[in-house]
């Protein structure tokens, strides 16, 4: 197997376990929040406001790490410096 | 399929170079600037307003109703700098259903120049309100020990501020773009309404993360101002 091939297979199969393994983690995370938030709802609807806030902004910053993740995998398929690397020692031959 | 605007270019000389995020930055800037310059032309205190008028005040009172019940302070110190990073987030993110628009939020550039001010205004106010040698002592504030900690949660907190928000509009656009070359006919625009949403709330996150690390800089100390006043006026009755 020559080494472009093995650069472009080990890019996609790391591109697909990035984001198979950093999302399925941040959804029960983010699960978990959504539940406690919930629950904090229901239980003190006065305070609605203030839970929401905490809610959106603790969501959103446990979703990034799922984002990152994305980014890497986007990165690996897209704009993969190492198959550029590759790419242009073979075109510079 | 580009993964950012910066990659699209519609004009070059030399080092200059005119790429669709610069060229959208400015067209959010001019739609903000001159939107607003129309608006406040013409204001009135009477009874009846003009749309515009009333649309501008109400974004206006919520952004500082937000800051004073995130902060629980006086908003106006902070609504100039948080208020333009909100509306220039949130209408460049809101304009990504108009077709052809390339979000400037979806570039790493932009994202890294926000983030970046956000920095700059985290020391600058730290600085201005407890004085650079005050403002130093922070970093060594539990222990010595945590200085290095300290420092680089400073730049991580930056770094993922510009990340977030580049990632989640970038994966709104790559997501949409995807679908439309799997299943042009329904699904893009399901993502695209998920995207407004998105965009919002990325919007929102940013300005209150922003405003959480600015106002946190000054917070320690007006506390201890506070706690010492207290202190003060306690001590006669003791």
């Amino acid at each position: 197997m020559t080494s472009v091939e093995l650069i472009g297979m080990v890019s996609i199969i790391m591109a697909g376990a990035t984001v198979g393994i950093g999302a399925p983690v941040t959804a029960i995370g983010e699960g978990w929040a959504v539940s406690r938030g919930m629950a904090a709802l229901a239980q003190q609807p006065d305070a609605a406001p203030a839970i929401t806030r905490a809610l959106f902004i603790g969501v959103a910053m446990v979703e990034s790490s799922a984002i990152y993740c994305f980014v890497v995998s986007m990165v690996l398929i897209f704009a993969n410096p190492f198959w550029n690397h590759v790419v242009d020692l073979a075109g510079g031959r | 399929m580009h993964i950012t605007p910066d990659s699209i270019i519609y004009w070059e000389a030399g080092p200059i170079r005119i790429s669709a995020t610069l060229a959208f930055t400015w067209l959010v800037m001019a739609i903000l600037v001159l939107g607003s310059w129309l608006v406040t032309r013409r204001l009135t205190t009477e009874t009846t307003l003009s749309r515009g008028q009333n649309l501008l005040e109400i974004i206006v009172d919520g952004i500082q109703d937000q800051i004073r019940q995130v902060t629980q302070q006086d908003p106006g110190r902070f609504l100039p700098f948080i208020g333009t990073l909100f509306l220039f987030i949130a209408v460049s993110n809101i304009l990504t259903i108009v077709p052809g628009f390339q979000p400037p939020t979806g570039s790493l550039s932009t994202t890294a120049a926000l983030a970046l001010c956000v920095f700059v205004a985290v020391q600058v106010r730290g600085i201005a309100d407890r004085g650079l040698v005050g403002y130093l002592k922070t970093y060594f504030q539990p222990s010595p020990f945590m200085l290095p900690f300290n420092i680089l949660g400073e730049l991580t907190r930056t770094l993922a501020l510009a990340i977030r928000l580049f990632g989640n509009i970038m994966s709104g656009t790559m997501v949409g773009a995807i679908l439309i070359a799997i299943a042009p006919l329904f699904f893009p625009i399901l993502m695209d309404v998920m995207g407004l949403l998105i965009g919002l709330i990325q919007a929102y996150i940013f300005s209150i993360l922003s405003l959480v690390f600015i106002a946190s800089a000054a917070r320690a100390h007006q506390e201890l101002e506070h706690a010492e006043a207290s202190n003060a006026k306690e001590e006669p009755n003791d």
